[in-house]
């Protein structure tokens, strides 16, 4: 469903992503894990095009995606929802209205279809009751809810996940997590950038390990935590768990 | 000091004061106004993605920043009456008000462009990103989100720039425009004292300033409300 062909992004002298190459398919559940700085988030950002690679292909369902050709390269962009660590909901909107925007911007929708998506995914990420209440007035795990149900109103083929529990305090990143493994159970492919070594190892069926801008492990996820290959890995997965 | 105190503290010309104050206010009103269409047109210049349109932008900002506003009313007062008459070869009778109200929309204008291009770039980046990523244009990102959040944020500095307004329709009165300041002048040239008319003024001046940044707090506090 999505290929990625030696993708480079540097920021200044900064190597950020190195020559990655990556294939995602259909219905996976894709964690991104590695220390910081690894280029987890921007390997992330440059598959939907919030980074401009400096060099190399990014393909979705076969086809590539050229910002030149800039029609054909928004309605790719359309096919994938993106979830960000900071929510960034609209302030100025309630809950309902940040899921409706897009749905009749740019979907075209009437303001009734719209809403009619919306209830329904609010409804199932348990924020229905909300509909009428500004972002400022929720709680992290609630908002972060809203920003994933936002996403899916736009009805999309793949999920993008960067590090969507990392801003939340620690009794609201179940919640959050609770409604991704949802997702991922109706089939919804996502790649995850997260530091949720539970989410990615019982939720995420592949795990894939950056450090340093490169791919390191790419593995079943029971596998990648069972059985590291690399001593990189082994090191990271033995400062992250406290036994 | 204060001789024609009894001659200048009557209804008359408290009346005849109101009278230039109203002036002062309609000149400083009409320039915000004209001043925050400039602006938003100098925000987008600066903004645009053409180096030919931010290099007029900050041209603009900087020098009518740069220059005191008594100079630009002067220049404006001599130089639209010249190309008028270079046009048209006739001889322009001209409306001071008129002259110090374009003056005034220009300053406020450079000001004002700075206001609002701040106000846009306080909006958070996530903002635009989110916007991005769920399809919608950069015109759309701009009229949904990010104006209505950057408009909470120039709100306050734009009241404060219309007390500045009203404040500097002061500076008209050199070419001739009978606001609040000429005014006193002109009751202080006919009893032969300054000072009653010059306080009276102030108060008048003080009056308007004063009502102005409060409605202006209530303004702030009911923009907050979402917040």
């Amino acid at each position: 469903m999505i290929k990625v062909e030696h993708v480079t992004k540097n920021f200044g002298s900064l190597h950020a992503v190195k020559d990655v190459s990556l294939e995602v398919n259909q219905g996976e559940i894709v964690s991104l894990i590695g220390p910081s700085g690894s280029g987890k988030s921007t390997l992330l950002r440059c598959i939907h095009g919030l980074e401009k690679p400096d060099s190399g292909k990014i393909y979705i369902n076969d086809e590539v995606m050229d910002p030149s050709d800039s029609k054909k390269y928004r309605e790719q962009r359309n096919r994938m929802g993106f979830v960000f660590q900071h929510f960034n909901l609209f302030p100025n909107m309630t809950v309902l209205e940040n899921c409706n925007l897009a749905q009749i911007q740019v979907g075209g929708k009437t303001k009734e279809e719209a809403e009619k998506t919306s209830m329904e995914y609010l409804k199932r990420v348990g924020l229905a009751d909300k509909r009428d209440s500004y972002p400022n007035n929720l709680s992290g795990g609630q908002k972060q809810r809203v920003a994933i149900a936002r996403a899916l109103c736009m009805n999309p083929e793949l999920m993008l996940f960067d590090e969507p529990t990392s801003a939340l305090d620690p009794e609201m990143i179940k919640e959050v997590l609770e409604v991704m493994k949802d997702l991922g159970n109706q089939g919804m492919t996502m790649i995850v950038v997260t530091h949720e070594m539970g989410f990615a190892r019982k939720v995420g069926n592949r795990v894939i390990f950056l450090d340093r801008g490169e791919i390191v492990e790419d593995s079943p996820s029971e596998e990648f935590f069972s059985h590291p290959q690399s001593e990189r890995a082994k090191d990271f997965l033995s400062k992250v768990f406290y036994e | 000091m204060f001789s024609a105190f009894h001659e200048v503290f009557t209804f008359e010309t408290a009346l005849y004061f109101g009278k230039g104050a109203l002036i002062s206010l309609g000149m400083a009103i009409l320039s915000l106004f004209l001043g925050l269409i400039l602006g938003i047109l100098g925000a987008s210049a600066k903004r645009s993605k053409y180096r030919l349109l931010r290099w007029i932008g900050n041209i603009y900002v900087e020098v009518i920043r740069g220059t005191p506003m008594l100079l630009q009313i002067l220049i404006i007062f001599s130089v639209i009456p010249s190309i008028y008459t270079a046009i048209t070869g006739e001889v322009l009778r001209i409306n001071v008000y008129l002259i110090g109200i374009i003056a005034m929309s220009i300053n406020s204008g450079a000001y004002s462009t700075e206001l609002i291009r701040s106000g846009i770039n306080g909006v958070d980046k996530g903002q635009w990103e989110a916007c991005e990523t769920l399809g919608l244009s950069q015109w759309q990102t701009m009229r949904f989100v990010v104006l209505p959040q950057a408009f909470k944020l120039i709100v306050p500095p734009i009241i404060s720039e219309f007390v500045t307004l009203i404040k500097d329709s002061s500076l008209t009165s050199c070419i001739g425009a009978i606001e609040l300041l000429k005014s006193a002048q002109i009751v202080g040239a006919e009893y032969y004292e300054v000072m009653s008319p010059y306080f009276l003024a102030a108060i008048f001046y003080l009056v308007m300033t004063i009502s102005i940044s409060y409605i202006g707090k209530h303004v702030e506090k009911r923009l907050a409300v979402s917040d």
